[in-house]
């Protein structure tokens, strides 16, 4: 009998499980066959930073949450109405989350004494009524799975393992999604182990078919293709899209990319990603530490490359020294922060967004760069070409600050025309006549004087050095000009970066004033709230240093300003600072982002009872 | 095995003074950074390369002020960190010699990590080691080649570490020109400033080097008339291992353990010495030579104590890369996007 489909709009699942299940490989395949589909895509991953925490631990509980709609999103979603429960422990982790009445998928396979015992269960919570708000659907999801591939010459072991197909199978059925691309991932993945191919492509059809057949599920859903703009589509993640953004920059400046990096946790994407990229002539210097993954991107930019280093933030705080020398050596680098939970090694494998002020003023003496943040997966993409730009044609350092949450999050990108992206404007002097290391354009850029030009042999460094000339000079009046002439610069930026833009009324009662990844929740969030009648507008930067020349002008028009920030207010400090306005903070250090239903209830308190009316 | 390196051809004929920049050299008067500067410009003409495709990178110390006077493109970076940036200068254009200035507490403190893996790497730089064995700019600190024991303003009761050992950490590291020579000897430095020009891979060129002011007379036993003879064992290809004034005493080698030997006493002759191969596969020879500095009663080896030939870092990267073009053509921008699972929207 043909099953009942329902259509939903907007559906939320997690994947939960133990570090080992692969539950980040069955989000991605879900992901990337939804995606595919034509609907609108948001994920996130969420896993442990110990590679294999004990098995059916709590701390070894890794997760992958989609988030998949018929409308324009742009979150991983908040709550999760399927949560696929592999383990108690991923159970008792993840349970907190889920929505009232959620679904929950679980292997009751997994909850024997022992594995309740390690989820530091004294009764199952099957047998307890704990769950009774939910609707639990057990599956013996193992014993399925093993069944299944009967007959295969693989150890128990390995046919355990295949047990994350059956889930994925099972998913795919109860949200009426083809399987065949994920066989066909699974034969180009396992062409050498027919066996292991054979197993997992067993395992995904058993769990699809066991939807069909069994009398548990008596409706399954489908959510239509989003109405998106146009155009060829494909899937990013932020570390990607920071990949794919600088080799498309190196196609739009016609210098090679160089990057020096050091790996780091969760930044080591962007490495591994650009070290694919030989065709491209892209090098890749995976160096020896962190001081020499910047100090090696400084010397290539000095030799004439488009120089990048990336990392998270005990990267950046290395790196520092180094950052100062690109100021006054002004030489154009990127640094790409992905932030993580600090200080020190803090919370590797989550997000946050406090190195803003490590990123504005971590230096010694007055060392202006310029600071850019994205603000979606995709935004990284477009945010790297910004950062190369302005580097380059500005000649000096561009700190580019993405997180966590962006990094391992993904949604569908709209492939942009190569032409339609900006053109990174690349002079290198080659004239020996009248030229000095610091002589200065109408924007006091100075020449990029690259080694292998003849006549224009020239010493740079991290002396102090004479305006112009550029030789070594301990002069007090020029030492002072040349610092104005660094932050006039930087300063300079600002004619050339687009004004900020108000989303919603232009003046008012109420602006929520954001950077970085919190915008897609502020989105949703005031989108939401202004269902209820309750307004607010937004006002989102891309630019941090320098702020864009009308952000003044806008804070002014609003009587109250809110700013939501995953740190102990950094951003604000700063407006209150330069703008002298009675910023509102909102802060969440948790190493999880804002929730939409966070910031919808954050407007109707600054707002109050009569709606801000 | 020498090194097969394609002669550059080169219209311009330079001279020791098209290397001279035109900045006031400001180091100590007397001090041992001067010959060095005097010889790395006499030699420059013989480097094969044009000038402007000469770079020189340094860190922090005295050492470090050395590309201000050179006439080429130069790097005066932030302290240690002088072989990473010069490994960024040669990985983003490989036609440029890269030459990198230092000094022992540059390279072998605060930059030991850099220096090691510059050597491991082989990459190709020429990394010339100013080893005064003391920290001069910051006036007068022990360094990590300052003897045992050495008072010093930061160890006025004497220091108790051991120092290193520039020649075997080089070595033990990976570099593939390893060679020392002395301020005071300037037809040597040529000689292995020109070589060390020719060497294709990391060349580390150890120069013992006077510091008048903080460590005066460090070198003296070596690099003065009366006492270098005795004290010195100039090392050759191919010529056994001699020293003294009248050229009389030998080193010989007893299993792994060298001796002196007296080529007077009537038991010994040349015929006993060992003798030198700078192309040794093998480092354990060149190990055992390094260590004659250290020991008591042998005299302190200088010239190349292994040159030898491994494929470089830049050169097998940029081979890679000429590989992976071939293999899948220039890379472009639809190739970026589209290798991967796209779906159209309408």
């Amino acid at each position: 009998m043909a099953k009942q489909v329902q259509i939903l709009e907007d559906v939320t699942v997690r994947f939960a499980g133990d570090s080992g299940d692969g539950m980040q490989l069955t989000g991605s395949q879900f992901t990337d066959t939804t995606a595919s589909l034509g609907t609108d895509v948001g994920t996130l991953p969420d896993f442990p930073a110990e590679i294999r925490a004990p098995a059916g631990s709590l701390a070894g509980v890794s997760g992958f949450q989609i988030h998949f709609s018929s409308n324009d999103i742009q979150t991983p979603g908040d709550s999760p109405d399927v949560l696929v429960a592999m383990n108690p422990a991923a159970l008792k982790v993840n349970l907190k989350d889920l929505k009232p009445n959620a679904t929950i998928i679980i292997n009751t396979n997994s909850f024997d004494a022992k594995n309740l015992k390690l989820a530091n269960y004294d009764v199952s919570p099957l047998e307890d009524g704990s769950l009774s708000g939910f609707n639990v659907v057990p599956v013996e999801l193992t014993k399925l799975t093993v069944t299944a591939l009967d007959g295969l010459s693989l150890s128990p072991k390995e046919k355990d393992k295949c047990k994350n197909f059956f889930a994925l199978g099972l998913m795919y059925w109860l949200y009426n999604r083809p399987i065949e691309k994920t066989l066909l991932w699974l034969e180009s993945k396992f062409k050498k182990k027919p066996e292991i191919l054979e197993a997992n492509q067993r395992a995904l059809k058993a769990g699809f078919y066991y939807g069909e057949t069994t009398e548990i599920f008596t409706t399954r859903y489908d959510v239509k293709p989003a109405k998106l703009p146009p155009g060829v589509y494909r899937n990013v993640s932020g570390n990607e899209a920071v990949a794919l953004g600088f080799v498309t920059a190196s196609l739009r400046a016609g210098i090679p990319l160089f990057l020096g990096s050091y790996p780091i946790t969760p930044a080591s994407e962007i490495l591994q990603e650009l070290s694919k990229y030989k065709d491209f002539g892209v090098v890749t210097f995976q160096a020896e530490d962190e001081i020499a993954g910047i100090a090696s991107a400084i010397g290539a930019a000095f030799a004439g490359s488009l120089a990048l280093t990336t990392t998270s933030g005990p990267g950046l705080s290395l790196k520092t020294e180094a950052i100062g020398l690109a100021v006054i050596t002004e030489l154009p680098i990127v640094i790409v922060d992905v932030q993580r939970g600090g200080p020190s090694t803090g919370l590797p494998t989550k997000t946050e967004q406090a190195d803003l002020f490590q990123a504005m003023y971590g230096r010694h003496g007055e060392a202006p760069v310029v600071v850019l943040a994205a603000r979606s997966p995709v935004d990284c993409f477009h945010a790297s070409i910004e950062a190369a730009k302005i580097a380059v044609e500005f000649m000096t350092p561009v700190i580019l600050l993405t997180d966590g949450y962006l990094a391992f999050g993904s949604e569908p990108m709209k492939i942009p025309k190569l032409e339609e992206l900006p053109k990174i404007n690349v002079e290198f002097r080659k004239d020996p006549e009248g030229f000095y290391p610091y002589m200065r354009n109408e924007n006091l850029v100075r020449p990029w004087a690259i080694p292998g030009t003849p006549g224009l042999e020239h010493r740079i460094g991290g002396l102090e050095k004479k305006d112009v000339y550029g030789n070594i000079s301990y002069e007090p009046e020029n030492h002072e000009k040349m610092i104005n002439n660094r932050k006039e610069k930087i300063e300079k930026v600002q004619t050339v970066i687009p004004d900020i833009e108000v989303e919603g009324d232009q003046s008012g009662e109420l602006l929520i004033l954001s950077w970085g990844s919190t915008y897609g929740a502020i989105k949703e969030g005031i989108r939401k709230a202004a269902a209820d009648g309750y307004k607010a507008s937004h006002a989102h930067l891309r630019y941090i240093h320098p702020f864009p020349k009308n952000l003044g002008e806008v804070l002014k028009n609003f009587k109250k300003v809110l700013i939501p920030e995953m740190n102990k207010g950094q951003l604000a400090t700063i407006i209150r600072s330069t703008y002298l306005i009675d910023a509102i903070q909102y802060n969440k250090v948790k190493g999880q982002p804002f929730k939409i239903a966070e910031i919808q209830n954050k407007i109707y308190e600054v707002l109050g009872g009569e709606n801000g009316k | 095995m020498e090194n097969k390196i394609d002669p550059v051809v080169t219209d311009v004929k330079y001279t020791a003074k098209d290397f001279a920049s035109d900045i006031d050299v400001k180091w100590c008067p007397g001090c041992g950074d001067y010959s060095i500067l005097a010889q790395v410009q006499r030699t420059s003409p013989d480097f094969g390369e044009k000038k402007e495709n000469i770079v020189w990178v340094s860190g922090i110390g005295c050492s470090s002020r050395f590309p201000y006077y050179m006439s080429t493109y130069g790097f005066h970076g932030i302290h240690g960190r002088a072989a990473a940036i010069a490994t960024g200068v040669k990985l983003a254009n490989k036609k440029l010699q890269v030459w990198v200035a230092t000094g022992d507490g540059d390279m072998l403190s605060i930059g030991g990590n850099h220096f090691i893996h510059a050597c491991r790497k082989n990459v190709d730089l020429k990394i010339l080691l100013f080893n005064n064995r003391i920290y001069g700019l910051t006036k007068g600190q022990y360094s990590p080649t300052s003897e045992k024991g050495k008072v010093t303003k930061s160890s006025p009761y004497g220091t108790v570490d051991w120092p290193f050992n520039a020649i075997k950490l080089a070595d033990g590291a990976g570099a593939t020109f390893i060679a020392r020579t002395m301020d005071r000897d300037p037809k040597h430095m040529q000689e292995m400033l020109t070589r060390a020009s020719k060497h294709k891979g990391l060349a580390f060129i150890e120069v013992y080097q006077n510091c008048p002011i903080f460590n005066d007379g460090a070198y003296f036993h070596l690099t003065e008339k009366e006492t270098k003879p005795e004290n010195v064992l100039v090392l050759e290809h191919n010529k056994p291992l001699v020293f003294g004034a009248n050229k009389d005493k030998g080193i010989k080698l007893d299993g792994i353990n060298p001796v002196v030997i007296d080529l007077n006493d009537g038991k010994h002759s040349i015929n006993d010495c060992w003798v030198h191969d700078e192309f040794d596969d093998n480092p354990t020879r060149g190990f055992i030579l390094a260590r004659l500095s250290d020991l008591p009663g042998f005299p302190t080896p200088v010239g190349v104590f292994r040159q030898y030939n491994k494929p470089t870092y830049d050169g097998d990267y940029m081979k890679q890369i000429e590989h992976i073009k071939a293999q899948k053509g220039e890379g472009t921008y639809d190739r970026l996007m589209f290798s991967t699972t796209t779906w159209e929207v309408s």
